[in-house]
């Protein structure tokens, strides 16, 4: 016992590193390459459903590497590549219209007195905390045919027959917004609560008029916020499953959804390890950029502490 | 007096709201239908809530989740306490890099590949070192853990920056070893932040639909699970009711926090303007 103590006390800085490098290296990093050797197998009838990449039979050394998984992306592009094309356009349409919201949200919050902002915060906060997944199911109920949208419609005799909002984009829409509206209006939140009133007087007493302020102080000050949170919601959006899975139809087949559909419908992982090499070959320039933009942050954010002297931030 | 905010801009802020809260209101208020049918009212009745309470299925699956989602938390919040420690205390350790890229990727990697990676991976090691025998609740762990302390890692760290060294260097001086240090010293100052760290891993694990599908086995659905196959046979009262239960839990516990949180704050405020310490 005392000789494990000293052992921690002694490689305990190690074991900080180690321990957590050790998990993720494991269970994150290796994933990874299984994912991208499986996507260079077959598929075949048996536990597990596909053929190693490599190995030592009675021959020697095998492999079964070949580009088939690939070639079949190509081949039949609209219902692969096409996917991904529709999951580029609505996670881009979506980021701007979280935007065209979020903005003046945070921007109200961010304008509120202390009591006020705090309320709108916790508003903010609350589906931040609840399950996505129950409220794009709320949302099912308020769009259905029979829904209550259609039927508050009928019954105040606006409509007849009811307006079709279920498997659109606009559906899509609204699931995006319901599910991804926080993670744009923090970050914005964050950058303009910094944002000082005697800065806007200045431009103002200056003779800039309320879109001159907007346009020359407040958009370039907020533009860190605005790529933070547009990174926050394009990301993820891209590839969403649960939202094209209950909300969209077969226009709106996403690239997550076509990746579920070929490993639980079809069975057929090599494809669906494909489709995720695809999904993160997409993903890979926005990924590595969001984090140099968070470096940058954090290095900023470093620099402005020392300039404060230690532990003087809060 | 802070500048206000303009008409048409709080218009679109009162709508961003609205898009965030009428589908959950109107689903609250179906829960307590009379009649199956989601589009007639038949009166209130919280018929809906007894039968749900017979539900073995989601109960069963909601004592999965649970477990699953108190060990994953408390995973991850000892693994993110470690990353936030090594990288704000360590400076530029060996592997710094390596560990900050592992430590931020899965933040924004897609569910469906986080799932379906960690599932071959399962499958890779079952058939090298024979564990883990099949999957279910453990997998679910594993992966809701590798994701979880990520997330624990960014909001110790953001604590963990704001830390005044000079108490830690006083008792170094005065004799205190390492791990005496940040157990009575270090965890103690950082708690909140581990509280939080803590709760968003147990919400994100309780929520997750999809890394969830592709690791659990047979007979280990947790409740996400269940509620996606029902919710995909379409709208029913009984899962209106397990959601408004679901929601009203969180909300809850939100809105405590926060008013506990901004009770806090205002009083530190105040006292800081009487002239007192904080």
């Amino acid at each position: 016992m005392a000789a494990a103590r000293q052992w921690i006390a002694r490689h305990g800085r190690r074991l900080v590193v180690a321990l957590p490098l050790l998990w993720l290296l494991v269970f994150f990093l290796l994933p990874l390459v299984e994912v991208a050797q499986t996507s260079f197998t077959v598929a075949r009838r048996g536990i597990p459903p596909f053929a190693p990449l490599w190995g030592f039979g009675e021959d020697g050394f095998f492999t079964n590497f070949n580009l088939e998984n690939y070639g079949l992306l190509l081949d039949y592009w609209q219902d692969y590549i096409g996917p991904a094309g529709n999951s580029l356009r609505l996670a881009f349409f979506s980021t701007l219209i979280c935007l065209l919201f979020a903005y003046p949200m945070a921007w109200w919050i961010a304008r509120s007195n202390p009591r006020r902002r705090a309320i709108l915060l916790v508003l903010v906060m609350l589906p931040f905390w609840t399950s996505s997944l129950l409220r794009i199911y709320a949302l099912i109920g308020l769009l259905n045919p029979n829904g209550f949208i259609n039927s508050m419609l009928m019954f105040l005799g606006v409509i007849d027959t009811p307006i079709r909002m279920m498997q659109t984009d606009f559906s899509i829409y609204m699931g995006m917004l319901l599910t991804y509206l926080p993670l744009m209006i923090l970050p914005l939140y964050a950058v303009m609560i910094r944002l000082e009133d005697d800065l806007l007087d200045a431009a103002a007493d200056l003779g800039a008029s309320r879109a001159g302020v907007f346009l020359t102080v407040v958009l370039p000050l907020t533009l860190p916020g605005i790529i933070a949170g547009s990174l926050l919601v394009f990301i993820p959006a891209v590839g969403e499953f649960v939202i094209p899975a209950l909300l969209g139809g077969p226009e709106q087949i996403m690239v997550g959804k076509v990746l579920w559909t070929e490993f639980f419908r079809n069975r057929d992982w090599p494809v669906a390890s494909a489709i995720a090499m695809l999904l993160l070959a997409i993903l890979a320039l926005p990924i590595i950029y969001a984090r140099y933009q968070d470096g940058r942050e954090t290095a900023l954010d470093r620099v402005e502490g020392q300039a404060n002297g230690p532990g003087n931030t809060s | 007096m802070r500048r206000g905010i303009s008409w048409p801009a709080l218009w679109l802020a009162i709508i961003g709201f609205g898009i965030l809260y009428v589908p959950v209101v109107v689903m609250v208020v179906y829960s307590f239908n009379a009649s199956r049918l989601v589009s007639v009212w038949a009166g209130f009745s919280t018929r809906w809530y007894g039968e749900l309470m017979q539900n073995d299925q989601v109960l069963s699956a909601l004592a999965k989740s649970l477990w699953v989602a108190v060990n994953a938390a408390t995973l991850s919040t000892v693994f993110g306490v470690l990353i936030a420690l090594a990288f704000v205390r360590y400076g530029n350790f060996r592997f710094r890099l390596l560990l900050s890229a592992l430590a931020s990727t899965p933040l924004v990697m897609p569910e469906v590949v986080t799932g379906l990676s960690l599932l071959l991976l399962f499958i890779a090691m079952e058939g090298f070192l024979g564990w883990p025998a099949g999957r279910g609740i453990d997998t679910i762990i594993i992966a809701h853990t590798t994701f979880g302390m990520c997330f624990a890692a960014v909001v110790v760290q953001s604590r963990l920056r704001d830390f005044d060294m000079s108490i830690e260097e006083a008792a170094s001086d005065l004799g205190a070893t390492q791990p005496y240090i940040f157990f009575s010293i270090t965890l103690p100052i950082i708690a909140p932040a581990v509280v939080a760290a803590w709760l968003l891993a147990f919400t994100l694990s309780f929520d997750d639909l999809v890394i969830a599908s592709f690791v659990s086995g047979p007979g280990s659905s947790t409740l996400p699970i269940v509620v996606f196959s029902k919710v995909r046979l379409g709208v029913t009262p009984e899962i209106n009711a397990l959601a408004t239960i679901m929601i009203a839990l969180v909300a809850a516990s939100v809105i405590a926090a926060s008013v506990i949180i901004y009770r806090n704050a205002t009083g530190r405020a105040v006292a800081e303007e009487k002239g007192g310490q904080p």
